[in-house]
């Protein structure tokens, strides 16, 4: 089913079809990321997005249509999902062949400013500090594609923030694409290159993104934009 | 994140704690010690009759006469060899096809329905059967101890692998785990913490069924020592029989306790947060 991407594109999916008993869930979605891009996929609550993003990473051995990944990829839930019986750096090593797994984990630790953290268990860490270990452990793989499943979405406020700017120095450095699954349209305003609304199964709207980076959300041309996506996603201006 | 440092009144107050809480554990002696000492006065005085039940101190003489003896390691090597090999078997098997069933649906299908049946039959019952089947020597015994640990382990590794997160088995796919791997990473410790509680019922489970097949014609072992007595009226050994059956217990429990907290660490950072 998953074959390796050819030329510019990373990812690669056509006729992308699922569905559920008779709720058809995805209904031929086609959607492209290229090298080193990041798109935003938005989408109601139930329109599909998570079930796209487990179909890509391989998860969902009963979604069909044509779909072409990078063989290293990474995948970071909206929970952590470490495993609580091995210690952060074992966690993060988990898969990482060769003798020098360790050594490559705690770097990506490093990277996410947890290079200390290693001998901590998961259940030592705050709920922020788990998530950047998932996203460690995602990182370690060195992959060319990061598959981000509103990945903090279940992260207070503040942490959320931190961790929109980590992933944007992170993408700086490594350059890997994402697809980034989210119903955060400031999050996507702020990391993604391009947006895509996902709707009836299919993506039902594109929208590039070409706003300077840096980003902050009080740039102008923030609000034009989040206003036409937050009307695309059905929350008109009251 | 920068962790704050925990304020005065809290960190006074463990101290304060701690106390109260030595003492208080000693409190919890008291009534077994009263209780040992009303049952000697009794005993002394010749409010219960010797023959009935013995003192104390007449059950603590004769552990002593017969662990001096060495009547005591001979029969009680006999009973552990005993309990090791049936539970070494019952316990085998019950992993075994437990993780069978957790993991194949053919072997769901296949083994879960007959174990869920022969579970109803209580097992010391089957005595009379077993008799009939491999006699009255050694596999007697050994089948019973099988028998009786058999079924706690079973359930207990069943449910322990059925109830590992799917998504975390999900998320350790992701990370190229093959097949092999993810039992090895996943399923096998994400199990073990009812592994353990399955080991402990089954070594319970097992030292009963030890202690009825060895009143069924032993010519060795703790259990034939107390049925010796008896034919003699000795309520002492008897009595002593019952406290060694009693520290068995208590004494594989113990060990598989501390095992139990030394594989699974992660569960007291858990605790300890």
């Amino acid at each position: 089913m998953a074959t390796r991407p050819t030329g510019d594109l990373t990812v690669q999916v056509t006729g992308l079809r699922r569905a559920f008993g008779d709720t058809v869930v995805l209904d031929g979605a086609d959607l492209t990321v290229g090298r080193g891009e990041v798109v935003a996929l938005l989408g109601g609550s139930g329109s599909g997005k998570s079930t796209l993003l487990r179909a890509l990473a391989g998860l969902d051995p009963e979604a069909t249509g044509d779909i072409t990944v990078p063989d290293h990829y990474g995948v970071v839930f909206q929970e952590h999902r470490l495993l609580p019986w091995k210690r952060v750096a074992d966690n993060v090593a988990l898969g990482v062949p060769g003798a020098g797994a360790r050594a490559r984990a705690l770097a990506a630790l490093t990277e996410v400013g947890l290079g200390d953290r290693g001998d901590a268990w998961p259940a030592e860490l705050s709920g922020g500090q788990a998530q950047r270990v998932a996203v460690a452990r995602a990182l370690v793989r060195e992959p060319e594609l990061l598959l981000l499943d509103e990945p903090f979405g279940a992260l207070d406020a503040l942490t959320r923030l931190r961790m929109q700017q980590l992933l944007q120095r992170l993408r700086d450095r490594h350059g890997f694409a994402a697809l980034l699954v989210t119903h955060d349209v400031d999050e996507a305003l702020l990391l993604a290159d391009r947006a895509l609304v996902l709707e009836g199964g299919r993506i039902a709207e594109e929208l590039p993104i070409g706003l300077p980076r840096p980003r902050h959300q009080d740039d102008p041309g923030f609000g034009g934009l989040r206003r036409h996506l937050l009307d695309r996603l059905g929350v008109p201006a009251a | 994140m920068t962790t704050v440092a925990d304020p005065p009144a809290l960190r006074s107050r463990t101290p304060l704690r701690r106390r109260t809480r030595g003492p208080r554990r000693w409190y919890r002696l008291i009534s077994p010690l009263a209780l040992l000492v009303l049952w000697e006065t009794a005993a002394r005085t010749g409010v219960l009759p010797e023959e009935k039940v013995p003192a104390p101190s007449l059950v603590a003489q004769t552990g002593w006469r017969l662990a001096t003896e060495g009547q005591l390691s001979e029969h009680l090597l006999d009973s552990l060899t005993r309990a090791a090999v049936g539970l070494l078997i019952g316990g085998t098997l019950a992993v075994a096809l437990a993780a069978t069933a957790a993991l194949l649906r053919i072997g769901d299908n296949a083994i879960d329905p007959p174990v869920q049946m022969a579970r109803m039959l209580p097992h010391l019952g089957l005595v009379p059967l077993l008799i009939i089947w491999v006699g009255i020597g050694e596999e007697l015994k050994i089948s019973l101890v099988a028998l009786g640990s058999f079924f706690p382990l079973y359930f207990n590794t069943y449910a322990g692998i059925r109830d590992i997160d799917q998504r975390l088995v999900e998320a350790a796919k992701t990370c190229g785990l093959n097949q092999w791997e993810r039992l090895r990473h996943v399923v096998l410790p994400g199990a073990l913490p009812s592994l353990f509680l399955g080991l402990r019922l089954a070594i319970g489970a097992g030292w009963l069924s030890l202690v009825v097949g060895e009143q069924v014609n032993a010519q060795t072992g703790i259990g034939f020592l107390m049925m010796e007595a008896r034919e003699f009226a000795q309520t002492d050994v008897v009595v002593f029989g019952l406290l060694v059956y009693a520290a068995l217990g208590l004494l594989s429990d113990t060990l598989i306790r501390i095992a139990e907290r030394r594989t699974l660490a992660w569960r007291r950072g858990l605790q300890a947060t």
